[in-house]
């Protein structure tokens, strides 16, 4: 049995713990915004924070997480950080497919709260392991750049 | 820059920022069953004996015996199996398929499937195989005589990679069958495709198959045609368990067996006169087409059309192969084979340029096509080409003469170097395909409270089209964009409009969709429900003659110019990318912000073509199968880029836009490959400039 917060609600899994929490999150609990895109820890898709860090769900196994806040973007689309994301990237055309952005969104959210006036290269490292392959991540810096500039006290 | 081309919040924007929206791996149905594929292990032989494991109850086997129509992939030919028979022609060919309701069950079941195999012999590179399966060759002008009376006669022959699209979203679908009719669910880029290849597969009459496209999280090409192999193999699984079956590929999966960008070798030779003038080039191209032909016969098509770019060259042959490997087959990727030949052409034009001791830029410009010229097939440039104008403006933003001139004498560990390219793509079907086959048709229905319905199969696929093609509706009938509904495809509502393919969508079908809504416009009647459809209507062209090889092969033409500045570590041959810069006419943009982010993207995957995505087989089987493994640019290896667009309106567009996904890749790789080879003064023939490759050059 493991028991953690899950988008800041108590939840409980009692099932093999060696699960990947990736496949926890999208089949357990219907958190299909977290998405698998390699299955191996290098694409960032499947991103979410676990007690406020970076992690791939895809190579964390549920077992590990017991006492921890776990946050998608799910539990993260409903703060005004995230409102400030979506205009922001919106404004910037930081999205195209749409597989990789949850997973963008909780890297900057990740940088933002460790950093909220982050340069463009504290950007683009804090990116990196997120891999877009659509815009070529200039525009997703410059979205995140622009919340940034624009979230004075949010962060 | 005009009134429509001002940026808007896309349609699909909110949806995708918090996950909400359904790619396919998301959906579930009631009683869905998984399927886990059993693939060749081997890249040519015979299957002897299959060994299945015991199975409970529930878990079963699709294979070819249950395909109810036939065994063939429809796409240009059908002679792709959609499940081997009783030869494999290369590793990852879809055997049979476990079908059961837990997926780690599934997995241990098909790795336990034991098959026993009889070698046959393969062949795996482009050197080694004596078979093409695909040739064509066509001439212009005065060659032989050239070429005999040529005071100097330069030969090179140019390498160009794999190169995988990597999306971001594998690939999958789901197949429903229920009351004598399947339906597709899928992540796919042109769903009448599918629904053709499905029918054929199945033996379904058009009522008994519809196909709906799920959000799809990038194609780039890459769902061209292998999302009507899924939909075939779901479909013959969900009619054989009479339930919901799905299949998503996982990243290695989807690496080893879906189609890439072509591996070519292209050797052009090149007659100079007295006067060190080119009076002829004689072509030769060579596509690694795979084990199964697919769409390759129309990608060299694209590469052979592309052999002289932006150049009018008085004599010109053009021949090429596509030949059969025991590897994965090629097909579409962003560029569709024009690429490989932009990267030949605008190195080889360079180091003659060098050879004669003239600057690559000087030595281009005496060729530069302009209206009213030959196309290389005979065609005629009929718009206006403002490349010298193009060229001005990428001068002023890059400095790249001075700093040509600048880098040409360097000593020391870290040398600068910049190069640049020209180029053109040619905007939609190639050849007379959008008359003979696609015959496109749109519909916009208007409901009785005003709203309006886009009705078309063109699939978004990040690329932005719901949005473009709301924007020219709304923008001619003068309402706001909220009105018009734009969802993604399905076969039972929407017309057939054709493929998303081709950098095709907003010039042929938003050209539909302006002239019905135009048409809309003058029949309106507020609150009452009305339908308007509109069909494709050819430009006014020489006529395509693929026998021949002549005539206009597309109605018009997009142009880039592309700069790119390294500095390259000599001492560790790594290269550091210091600036970018583009200008391209798209004639108008829909919006200036998808505009910008199709050339942002097109431009860094053409950069990972041409500097770090290594893929290579050895003897069938692909190396660098994972994303551990093959690297793609991340954040920290690009900087910003700087472009910008010129204007140059085409009438046979809608706003006077023409076609731009695929241009914006098309000539970044030659760009950088030259700026590479003025840093370390060596020519290049060959992408991706890895490390590895050009230390073997200092």
């Amino acid at each position: 049995m493991v028991e953690f917060s899950l988008n800041n609600e108590k939840v409980k899994y009692s099932g093999d713990p060696s699960k990947r929490l990736l496949d926890v999150l999208r089949e357990k609990f219907l958190l299909t915004g977290v998405k698998e895109g390699c299955g191996e820890g290098e694409c960032g898709a499947c991103s979410v924070l676990i007690n406020g860090r970076l992690t791939n769900s895809c190579i964390t196994a549920i077992g590990s997480l017991e006492g921890t806040s776990v946050i998608t973007v799910e539990g993260f689309k409903n703060t005004k950080q995230y409102q400030l994301l979506e205009e922001t990237f919106a404004k910037a055309g930081a999205v195209q497919c749409g597989f990789c952005t949850p997973g963008m969104i909780m890297a900057a959210q990740a940088l933002l709260l460790s950093n909220a006036k982050p340069t463009q290269e504290d950007i683009r490292e804090a990116i990196s392991g997120n891999i877009c392959r659509c815009t070529g991540y200039n525009m997703i810096i410059d979205a995140i750049k622009m919340a940034a500039e624009q979230g004075e006290g949010l962060w | 820059m005009s009134k429509i081309s001002q940026s808007i919040t896309k349609k699909d924007h909110v949806e995708k920022m918090s996950g909400d929206a359904k790619y396919v791996a998301d959906l579930t149905f009631p009683n869905m069953l998984f399927g886990k594929m059993v693939r060749s292990t081997k890249a040519h032989a015979n299957i002897i004996k299959i060994e299945l494991p015991d199975m409970q109850d529930g878990y079963g086997v699709v294979d070819y015996k249950d395909i109810p129509g036939n065994n063939g992939l429809k796409v240009i030919k059908s002679e792709q199996p959609i499940f081997a028979e009783h030869e494999v022609r290369f590793i990852g060919e879809s055997i049979l398929m476990i079908v059961g309701s837990d997926y780690e069950q599934l997995k241990k079941y098909a790795a336990s499937v034991i098959i026993e195999y009889e070698d046959l012999p393969g062949v795996y590179s482009i050197d080694e195989s004596l078979e093409s399966c695909v040739e064509y060759q066509y001439e212009h002008g005065v060659v032989d005589e050239a070429f005999k009376n040529a005071t100097d006669i330069i030969e090179e022959t140019f390498y160009t990679g794999y190169q995988e699209q990597l999306y971001l979203e594998t690939q999958g679908a789901i197949g429903i069958y229920q009351d004598n009719k399947v339906t597709v669910i899928g992540s796919l880029q042109c769903p009448y495709y599918v629904k053709d290849a499905v029918m054929y597969a199945m033996g379904l009459e058009k009522d008994q198959v519809q196909i709906i496209q799920s959000t799809t999280g990038g194609g780039f090409g890459g769902k061209e045609d292998y999302p009507s192999m899924i939909g075939c193999q779901v479909a013959v699984a969900s009619k054989k368990f009479n339930c919901p079956v799905k299949l998503i590929l996982d990243r290695r999966e989807d690496i080893v067996v879906t189609p890439k960008r072509h591996p070519a070798k292209l050797t052009y030779k090149a007659a100079l006169d007295k006067n060190n003038r080119i009076t002829a080039i004689d072509v030769d191209i060579r596509l690694d087409g795979g084990a199964y032909e697919g769409l390759s016969s129309v990608v060299l098509q694209r590469s052979l059309i592309a052999v002289t770019g932006v150049y009018k060259i008085a004599g010109l042959r053009a021949s090429g192969k596509v030949m059969v490997t025991n590897t994965v087959p090629n097909g579409a990727f962003r560029g569709f084979g024009a690429p490989q030949s932009f990267f030949a052409l605008e190195m080889m034009m360079s180091h003659i340029a060098k050879k004669i001791g003239m600057r690559p830029l000087d030595f281009k410009m005496q060729y530069f096509v302009k209206q009213g010229d030959m196309t290389a097939t005979r065609g005629e440039f009929q718009y206006p080409i403002v490349l010298p104008k193009m060229l001005e403006r990428a001068e002023q933003l890059s400095d790249y003469s001075k700093k040509y001139l600048k880098y040409e004498s360097q000593s020391g560990r870290f040398r600068k170097g910049i190069g640049m390219s020209l180029f053109l793509h040619g905007c939609g079907f190639t050849g007379s395909g959008e008359k003979d086959f696609i015959r496109s048709i749109v519909q916009l229905v208007k409901y009785e409270d005003d709203s309006i319905e886009i009705l078309v199969s063109n699939t978004d696929m990040g690329q932005g089209v719901k949005t473009t093609f709301s924007k020219i509706v709304a923008q001619v009938l003068e309402i706001a964009v909220d009105q018009i509904i734009i969802t993604n495809p399905d076969t039972d509502r929407v017309p057939n409009s054709g493929p998303t393919v081709a950098s095709r969508s907003i010039m042929v079908v938003g050209k539909l969709l302006e002239r019905a809504a135009k048409r809309l416009k003058e029949e309106y009647k507020s609150g009452k429900y009305q339908m308007i459809e509109e069909h494709y209507v050819h430009p006014d062209m020489i006529p395509w003659d693929i026998h021949l090889f002549t005539g206009d092969a597309y109605p018009t033409y997009s142009w880039g110019i592309n700069v790119v500045e390294v500095e390259v570590d000599t001492l560790v041959a790594e290269t550091k990318i210091l600036g970018v810069w583009a200008i391209y006419d798209v004639g108008n943009a829909i919006d200036e912000i998808i505009m910008k982010g199709q050339i942002e993207g097109g431009m860094l995957q053409g950069l990972g073509y041409a500097s770090c995505e290594k893929m290579e087989n050895i003897k069938g089987t692909i190396r660098q199968a994972s994303m551990t493994d093959y690297i793609i640019p991340t954040s920290k290896d690009t900087v910003p880029f700087v472009s910008e667009l010129v204007d140059n309106p085409y009438e046979g567009g809608p706003f006077g836009a023409k076609g731009a996904g695929e241009l914006t890749i098309i000539g970044i790789a030659p760009a950088y490959a030259l700026a590479v080879e003025e840093a370390v003064e060596h020519n290049i023939r060959f992408i991706p400039v890895t490390p590895e490759k050009l230390m073997e050059l200092l």
